[in-house]
């Protein structure tokens, strides 16, 4: 029966695009989505229908991961409190639509940044949360360690609607080997589908394949194999035409891999506001009017990294603790030597 | 004229309602897509699509367009549809004749069948022949070979495929068959209503059918071998066969779960059908003397069957919309191919939902029309 609300979610959401009026405001400098978010006092956040370390509800249905850190750092830099944040759980085929249709504003949803994305279908990708790339999964039992032992008729499970599905195409192309894809629909299929000896792999982004691993019956009797075969930058996105809020969510993000290059935390945020850096008394509101460009008062990022804590602590807390991904590979800030590097706020 | 003009106008006035409604919905969808940015457009229909599908009825990769995709989940559906639709009318006329049979067994049987499987959610039924009856089954090198060649596994159904020579042949004499059977009951009807005489025109039919492809083996040089699925190895512990012809899992569930519980409601049809036709109809056929089938074929049947075809039509296009669960099981349908990848690749939602609703409608107008057109055919004919 949830199969059914999730297409009427869809559907609703389409529907809406058919009925809604539209009123111009007068006062289109001020960015609408943020004057309805304060004017609602919660943040409307699209995320994943439960995906360990990015975004998962727990029992108490209380969310919990890096992509939901972003949303909280947009609620605790405009609202002033990062628990105002209604997640709207999405599959990989409604995201977009619920996005543009304005059920949510902001899709924080391990999503992929690619140009047809981006320039087609009225998206605006903001940054990146995390770099991933495209992996497989397979039983330890098969003796298999490399991409390169795989022979033609091998069936993969993965999921619709994604990157993953392209990528595969041209994974298994470039290399000559015939395939079956068995796509399903939601996550949960798909592991059940593989784990129980449907397929003979599993793909997807490798970050997915780490964390689905701990839903299997016997997470130990399968490994991930070392080849990536695509990039993968995940990153929140908004509604194209907003570009204040646009803003809003790009240097919420940032400000969290800001403060960790400056080893600004939750704990020591406050103190740091007689630090001798200018750069770190910027970011913890002390000095100069950054959040008056986008009509926030001057403490908004000191909110975000008190309440949300900086990019290193949200992933400590929700991918490395969990044993998801101890090692943050390319996600290291790039002064240690990860690719993780944001404009300077000032 | 004021008579026509009042009867022009409700109508007029409902035209103009359903245009202004349906302008409306144009007109509000169009200035809401140019705000947020979004292109309206059919163009992208004959892009390349660049994502591959299990499995095809057609010539099909990522290399093709995202017409062709759509093409390949149309003819998925139809596939599922029309198998769903045999078996659930061949299952569905056992079971209704049989709540009927006075045996204790078999009508208990029957009715037990039908209270259980269309009391059951469809969608839960659809997950447990898949993750449930079809796990169960072996991995490809564990599977027990049927007959030698059939081998049933948890990644399908393997058969053996076909291979033939002069296929061309073998055809015409199938259509050769087919029409001198078609002749034969022409004339068996002819003679029967001058001259009262009975052909055994069934014996003829089947005979005809099976020796004149017989003939075509044996002297047109029609020749026919098997390509019998073999076990091949990927991995250590990883096998697939090989060659021959592979029924997905994913088909095999959806078309059993469609059927077991379709056929339930085409044998309440059946049973229901049989039921109205009075008693004495039966019992005055008897008595002038026509034998127990005759009484079935030529009394019974045709007027059970203007009681059951409507109800029964209901329950072809229920079937026909419900395969669209497929998603639910990875099975490469309409919904899944079109309405799900290609929606998400492109971002056409509103074109591609427009299709595929499209789509939906030409299916069940097609099976509404026919099934109406064999209504009528079988109707009382008033004179």
């Amino acid at each position: 029966m949830f199969k059914y609300l999730k297409q009427l979610t869809s559907l609703v959401a389409m529907v809406a695009v058919l009925f809604t009026f539209t009123t111009e405001s007068m006062a289109a400098k001020k960015s609408k989505t943020l004057k309805n978010t304060q004017k609602k006092g919660f943040v409307r956040c699209g995320v994943s229908q439960g995906l360990p370390g990015f975004s998962n509800a727990d029992a108490a249905g209380n969310w919990t991961g890096v992509d939901v850190d972003v949303c909280r750092a947009v609620a605790a830099a405009v609202l002033g409190d990062a628990n105002k944040v209604k997640f709207t759980p999405l599959s990989a085929k409604e995201r977009f639509t619920a996005l543009t249709s304005g059920e949510i504003d902001i899709l924080s949803r391990n999503t992929t940044w690619t140009l047809s994305r981006d320039a087609d279908i009225g998206l605006t990708f903001v940054g990146v949360n995390f770099y991933d790339g495209q992996g497989f999964m397979v039983r330890k039992s098969s003796g298999i360690t490399s991409v390169n032992q795989f022979k033609n008729g091998i069936s993969a499970c993965t999921n619709i609607g994604t990157t993953t599905e392209l990528n595969m195409r041209d994974f298994f192309n470039s290399k000559g080997i015939s395939y079956e894809p068995v796509a399903f629909e939601k996550a949960d299929e798909v592991v059940a589908a593989y784990d129980s000896g449907r397929c003979d792999t599993y793909t997807t982004d490798k970050s997915g394949l780490a964390a689905q691993r701990t839903k299997m019956s016997n997470p130990d009797e399968h490994i991930v194999l070392p080849e990536t075969i695509s990039k993968e930058p995940l990153g929140p996105v908004v509604r194209q035409g907003d570009s204040v809020w646009e803003d809003i969510v790009r240097w919420s993000l940032n400000a969290m891999i800001e403060a960790e290059e400056y080893g600004i935390t939750s704990a020591n945020a406050d103190s740091m506001k007689t630090s001798e850096n200018p750069a770190i008394k910027r970011l913890v509101g002390a000095e100069g009017e950054l959040g008056a460009a986008f009509g926030l008062d001057n403490e908004w990022s000191l909110r975000i990294i008190k309440q949300v804590g900086n990019y290193g602590e949200s992933y400590k807390r929700n991918i490395a603790d969990t044993g998801i991904l101890p090692d943050r590979g390319p996600n290291q800030l790039w002064t240690k030597g990860g690719i993780l590097y944001v404009p300077p706020a000032r | 004229m004021n008579f026509k003009l009042k009867d022009l106008g409700p109508q007029l006035i409902t035209v103009i309602v359903v245009v202004l409604i349906f302008g409306f919905f144009t007109y509000n969808a169009q200035i809401n897509m140019e705000n947020r940015g979004i292109d309206f457009g059919y163009g992208f229909l004959s892009q390349e699509s660049s994502f591959d599908v299990q499995f095809s009825l057609i010539e099909y990769d990522g290399s093709h367009s995202y017409f062709r995709a759509y093409l390949v989940g149309l003819l998925n559906t139809i596939l599922v549809s029309v198998i769903g639709i045999i078996i659930a009318t061949i299952l569905g006329v056992i079971v209704g004749v049989a709540r009927l049979s006075p045996n204790y067994l078999i009508n208990k049987f029957a009715a037990y069948y039908v209270e259980f499987f269309r009391n059951i959610p469809l969608l839960l039924q659809i997950f447990f022949w898949y993750f449930a009856a079809l796990r169960a089954l072996p991995l490809p090198q564990d599977a027990e070979a049927i007959f030698g060649v059939f081998f049933l596994t948890i990644k399908g159904l393997y058969v053996p495929a076909f291979i033939w020579e002069n296929f061309n042949i073998f055809f015409y004499s199938i259509v050769a068959a087919i029409i001198a059977i078609v002749v034969i009951r022409i004339h068996a009807k002819k003679l029967q209503e001058s001259q009262g005489k009975q052909l055994p025109v069934f014996f003829i039919s089947i005979g005809l059918i099976f020796i004149l492809p017989l003939l075509s083996f044996l002297v047109g040089g029609v020749n026919l071998s098997f390509e019998i699925p073999k076990l091949k190895q990927l991995a250590a512990t990883s096998y697939v066969y090989d060659g021959g012809l592979s029924l997905p899992p994913e088909l095999i569930a959806l078309t059993l779960s469609l059927s077991l519980y379709t056929a339930t409601f085409i044998a309440e049809c059946v049973r229901a059908g049989i039921q109205g036709v009075g008693k004495g109809q039966k019992e005055a056929a008897a008595s002038i003397g026509l034998t127990p089938n005759q009484v079935l074929k030529l009394v019974i049947m045709p007027q059970a069957l203007r009681i059951i075809i409507p109800p029964t039509t209901n329950q072809y296009l229920n079937l026909t919309k419900n395969s669209s669960l497929a998603a639910a099981i990875a099975y490469p349908d309409l919904v899944l191919v079109f309405a799900g990848t290609a929606l998400m690749q492109t971002g056409k939602a509103i074109e591609i939902v427009s299709i595929t609703m499209f789509t939906y409608l030409s299916l069940s107008i097609s099976i509404s029309i026919l099934m109406n057109w064999y209504n009528k055919r079988i109707a009382i004919q008033e004179k």
